[in-house]
């Protein structure tokens, strides 16, 4: 393949990714319990409030999530230097959920833009902790990595279910452990546009997380400024991790399935291959959404459980089917 | 020239590197020699800033490796490690252009993409450049990231047992294309220094060598003055005689 027709691949598949997503974002308007009533050939009133209050944001949510959620678990696959890692695998949501779980037990009335951030900084610390010990493996096997997030986020898990369940705070738990877009409303999702933010404000740093990437050792050569890059990462996907299991609670996969769908296709280079990882992230959620909206009519089945279905399949399917080495 | 002073190298209670006191000179390709465990990679690394100097100082050119910001030092020096496994799916080109990320820190300019096209016909590596780095053969990819490397366009270029794991053949060959780069010519002439085991590729490329042994720098000269029986016995503690083709010594190292 000549570089030209691979520039053409990108924008064809910019081009695919654009117009599958407007068309998801037009069913998933008008799919739902209410029926949209119709004046004439155009809506009236009342559809346009169910619109306006619900399916919109529904949708946006749904998108911004999948998006976000992608992008954050690409970082982290780079700056790990581990393709089979994501937030929800490696203790980062296990660590939001347990600094929202603490000022929701301790300052209950704390509003609700403040509860993000302590999750956030709560989901930073765990980050942290995990990229430590990551360190300390050795990179010639790299399934250790997966298995020793899994096991620390099992023990933060652990620790956060055990205080819920002595507070009789279980509940909530399953609140944030399964993503799900039924109870948004306009008013109640809007912090996800900050995710989204993040995710576009992680592009302008695309080519850093890429050399960071190929190893310490590249990246000083180059003179990548290694602590700013990691910085950058840590914050963004706490961020992502911390916003999403707020407003919409944790969708298991899209972290990992998303990023490595694109790599075998696109390869790594974030500069050109980021808004694919974006698009296919929102594009997977909001149809995990639209199918749990289908399935049962009138009743639903929460987006992550559709995701984590599909997803747990497909990532089965990529650890099989590639070759051992390509880690 | 890069100007080694006073540089000692403490790992725990292990002296790597003692009062090293070495002044490399812009001779084309050096290579620096020793037995195991004598210091060879932490005296590159040191030199490269992937390792925090100790004590002592290190200049390249007159620029203070401590005191100099990472991103000038990336303009005159480039360091390629020894990879042992590559993580990133990247095109070769896309992984070469990166060498010129130091240059642009953002878009890729017209003489950035020269610079990659030059990179990449100077390693061989035009018919593979929109392959995936996991779809070459190890030899492939470590002449992808010393083009990479060589693609920065600094004076100094750095290698870390760039031999490592290549047959004869691309032993050979990247050998030879490291030697053209540090010929002057279409290319530039560069500054090559290289921590090399196989000594007759010492032997046959090298234009200066650099002897350490125990942490201290043992000897130094041409190759000619260095590569000679009675200062290889002593080096490396072993009988080794050498002979000469073609003008250039041949270290029988291995009867």
């Amino acid at each position: 393949m000549t570089p030209a027709s691979a520039f053409s691949n990108t924008r064809a598949s910019y081009l695919a990714m654009a117009l599958l997503l407007t068309l998801l974002c037009g069913v998933s308007l008008f799919v739902g319990t209410a029926d949209l009533p119709w004046a004439g050939n155009w809506l009236d009133r009342e559809a346009l409030k169910i619109l306006l209050i619900s399916r919109l944001p529904r949708t946006a949510a749904a998108v911004l999530t999948g998006s976000s959620m992608a992008v954050a678990g690409i970082i982290m696959q780079l700056l790990v230097r581990n393709r089979f890692v994501e937030p929800g695998t490696t203790g980062t949501t296990e660590a939001a959920m347990l600094g929202l779980l603490l000022v929701t037990l301790l300052a209950p009335s704390t509003p609700i833009f403040l509860k993000m951030v302590i999750a956030a900084i709560s989901a930073l610390i765990g980050m942290g902790g995990f990229l430590l010990l990551a360190r300390r493996l050795p990179p010639s096997q790299p399934l250790l990595v997966p298995l020793v997030g899994l096991i620390y986020g099992g023990i933060i898990g652990a620790g956060v279910i055990f205080i819920a369940y002595q507070a009789d705070m279980l509940q909530y738990l399953a609140v944030w452990m399964s993503g799900e877009f039924s109870g948004v409303l306009a008013g109640r999702y809007e912090l996800l546009w900050l995710a989204g933010a993040m995710a576009v404000l992680a592009y302008f740093a695309a080519d850093q997380f890429t050399i960071a990437g190929l190893g310490k050792s590249a990246g000083v050569s180059l003179g990548l400024n290694y602590g700013q890059v990691m910085a950058l990462g840590l914050l963004t996907v706490s961020m992502v991790t911390a916003l999403v299991v707020v407003t919409i609670g944790m969708v298991p996969f899209v972290g990992l399935v998303v990023p490595n769908i694109v790599s075998r296709f696109m390869g790594d280079n974030l500069r050109a291959n980021l808004p694919i990882v974006a698009g296919l992230g929102g594009i997977l959620v909001l149809a995990s959404d639209i199918i749990g909206r289908v399935v049962r009519f009138p009743y639903e089945i929460p987006a992550g459980t559709i995701f984590g279905v599909f997803g747990a399949t497909i990532f089965l399917w990529l650890l099989l089917s590639r070759p051992a080495r390509a880690s | 020239m890069i100007s080694i002073r006073d540089v000692n190298h403490n790992i725990g209670s292990a002296r790597i590197l003692k009062d090293i006191n070495l002044d490399i000179p812009r001779a084309g390709a050096t290579a620096i020699i020793g037995p195991n465990g004598a210091g060879k990679s932490t005296l590159l690394n040191l030199v490269a800033r992937l390792q925090p100097l100790q004590t002592g100082s290190i200049s390249i050119d007159g620029q203070d490796v401590g005191k100099t910001p990472t991103a000038q030092i990336a303009k005159a020096l480039a360091i390629v490690s020894q990879q042992n496994f590559v993580a990133s799916r990247l095109r070769v080109r896309d992984l070469v252009g990166f060498g010129r990320w130091p240059h642009h820190r953002g878009r890729m300019g017209p003489e950035d993409h020269e610079a990659v096209d030059q990179a990449l016909a100077a390693f061989d590596l035009l018919s593979f450049q929109s392959r995936f780095l996991d779809e070459l053969s190890g030899g492939q990819q470590q002449r992808a990231f010393v083009a990479m490397g060589f693609a920065q366009g600094t004076d100094w270029l750095l290698l870390d047992e760039p031999l490592n794991n290549l047959d004869m053949f691309h032993a050979r060959a990247l050998m030879k294309r490291v030697h053209g780069v540090s010929r002057s010519g279409a290319a530039g002439g560069r500054q090559v220094l290289m921590v090399v085991h196989e000594i007759n590729y010492v032997a046959a490329w090298a234009d200066h060598v650099v002897a350490l042994r125990e942490g201290e720098v043992a000897l130094q000269g041409a190759p000619e003055e260095i590569l000679t029986s009675a200062a290889l016995s002593g080096l490396y503690e072993m009988d080794i005689q050498v002979s000469e083709h073609q003008g250039r010594p041949l270290v029988l190292h291995h009867v």
